[in-house]
């Protein structure tokens, strides 16, 4: 049967099928420039619903700046010391996120520590790969990052790399972003879900109806945690940079935090959402700001911080007053009417 | 049907069960009852599993409940209605019944059990769409009730269903447990209402810090001096 919801994904898609077409259009000199902010949001949207299976359930974690920076730099490191395709290199550096994911969760899930203690955890477990990444400087790069060394033209089915042809670049980071949009609502309609509902909300309960609530997070953990390392990866092919900074640590779990919180964590667009949200703000304000003479001329230095800092206190100014996240908002007031 | 001897259990270094013994048979309805801090509840908690014991022997119509982790326990037919009836707040009644039926023997016949349980308790088929944490008292009692009976279950552990419930629902609540008796359930039930709970059991166990120290038939028991002064306030 055809609902309205079908409509609405059908002219979605194809709107979305058609971007480049429109942008390039509007935009006939800067095209590159808008495809490359769509790229990065539709990444970001990916990694932002990886990070949401977990966080949905109220494991909330600050460890997924490590899964998406082991996904960036085991891709590349594999690719640039031992010549390995990505097509391999991916996969294992999921794998090696999944093991790790699992590794760091097994032990809290079985001690029962959640909330801020699990996310005390998880940051503590960012910090440390990012460590690793920073003193293993001889392959990594430290803090200065690295590069997946160019293959050919830098346009390769062999060596996973796309990063000239934006309009080929879109179409595969859409093809992600769709891919994790599947897997949300794979799990959404599974007993896996109500099962780690029951468990976020009591685990004496949960257990108490047969729920094996330690490996219905494992389960979890490990969906969440490839999905994020794949999501980094995917970045590190497209950038052709890696970073400590961009990919790997607290910064990035905190920003798919923020975002993921501003966009909604209970409703499948709300991460994509949050990745709109944050991508334009920080792209706008950077832009904005940074460009105008008068702010420089009044603050001097300090003009390059107003953009952070403008964008800080949007997130929190979210967080108090929208805390189910402007689709979740949205939704409700919906409804209500 | 359901066995114990001899179990002892604790919280760290501190021991609140002693040499537990008790048995139920099938199609009984079984009473523990106490005080207070007797170790009622820490007893329901050790035979679901939620806290090892540290000796003694436990079994489930021969299987082994010791080695058998808490979510294992509801396959073996044990289904708990735990202390203030801890359902999921968050979830809608109908979904909280759909965890009930979580195990996977139970999925199959969720629809089936569905119709039952409402047949059953018709008020949670009128609120079945809305949250559990919305409800009264006595209806999320009714809730976690049915929850567990969805699991299709031959022995119904429930903790102090009583707990916390207006006088006259207390009454009500009692009549639940008379119903799910009448359905052929066995069940081992935790009060603290010892002249309510005596008139729902055929048998009863008297624990006191931690330690059976009485047992016998609901009419003894409710005939000796002592439970009647201590525990019934005549």
């Amino acid at each position: 049967m055809i609902t309205q919801k079908h409509i609405a994904w059908a002219v979605g898609l194809t709107a979305l099928l058609l971007l480049p077409l429109l942008i390039r259009l509007m935009f006939p000199d800067t095209d590159r420039y808008y495809l490359h902010l769509v790229i990065q949001i539709l990444i970001w949207a990916f990694i932002y619903t990886g990070w949401s299976m977990m966080g949905r359930f109220g494991l909330t974690s600050l460890g997924h700046g490590a899964f998406t920076g082991i996904g960036a730099y085991v891709t590349v490191l594999l690719w640039n010391f031992a010549g390995i395709t990505p097509w391999i290199g991916i996969p294992v550096a999921m794998l090696v996120a999944t093991l790790a994911g699992l590794l760091v969760g097994y032990p809290c899930f079985r001690m029962r520590i959640t909330g801020h203690y699990f996310a005390l955890l998880t940051l503590a477990f960012t910090e440390f790969v990012r460590l690793c990444i920073i003193g293993l400087r001889d392959w990594t790069g430290g803090s200065l990052g690295t590069q997946p060394t160019r293959y050919g033209d830098g346009l390769s089915f062999y060596a996973v790399q796309f990063e000239p042809n934006r309009v080929l670049a879109y179409y595969i980071v859409l093809a992600v972003w769709l891919i994790g949009l599947m897997i949300w609502v794979k799990v959404d309609r599974s007993m896996d879900r109500y099962a780690l509902d029951a468990a976020s909300q009591d685990e004496d309960a949960a257990a108490s109806v047969g729920i094996n609530v330690t490996r219905e997070k494992l389960k979890i953990t490990a969906v969440s945690s490839a999905m994020c390392a794949f999501g980094g990866a995917i970045y590190g092919q497209y950038q052709m940079y890696i970073g400590p900074e961009t990919i790997a640590g607290l910064g990035v779990s905190l920003n798919i935090v923020f975002a993921v919180i501003a966009g909604g964590i209970w409703s499948l667009m709300g991460p994509t959402f949050g990745a709109v949200f944050t991508q334009v703000l920080a792209e706008g304000l950077r832009v904005g700001l940074r460009g105008s003479e008068t702010l420089s001329k009044l603050l001097g230095q300090s003009a390059l911080a107003l953009d952070t800092f403008i964008y800080g206190l949007l997130l929190v100014l979210f967080i108090i007053y929208m805390p189910k996240g402007v689709i979740g908002t949205l939704a409700e007031r919906f409804r209500q009417k | 049907m359901l066995d114990l001897k001899g179990v002892d259990a604790g919280y760290g270094a501190f021991q609140a069960l002693f040499g537990i013994s008790m048995r139920v048979n099938a199609g009984e309805a079984v009473a523990v009852i106490g005080a207070n801090g007797a170790g009622k509840t820490t007893l329901m908690r050790v035979i679901s599993g939620m806290l090892p014991a540290s000796s003694g022997t436990m079994t489930m119509e021969g299987s082994d409940l010791r080695t058998t982790p808490p979510h294992k326990v509801v396959e073996l037919g044990i289904a708990h209605v735990p202390e203030s009836r801890r359902l999921f707040p968050r979830l809608s009644v109908e979904d909280n019944l759909r965890l009930g039926a979580y195990i996977p023997s139970a999925r199959a016949h969720f629809a089936e059990r569905l119709d039952y349980v409402y047949g059953l308790f018709p008020r949670l088929k009128e609120r079945r769409g809305q949250f559990a944490g919305t409800m009264s008292g006595g209806e999320q009692q009714m809730c976690a009730i049915a929850r567990a009976l969805m699991s299709k279950p031959k022995l119904v552990l429930l903790d102090e269903p009583s707990m916390g419930l207006a006088p006259v629902i207390v009454q009500q609540v009692f009549d639940l447990v008379r119903r799910i008796r009448t359905e052929g359930y066995t069940v081992l039930i935790v009060e603290q209402n010892v002249s309510q709970v005596l008139k729902v059991a055929d048998r009863a166990y008297l624990l006191e810090v931690g330690r059976i120290v009485q047992s016998g038939s609901s009419a003894e028991l409710a005939a000796s001096d002592e439970i009647r002064k201590a525990y019934m306030g005549i």
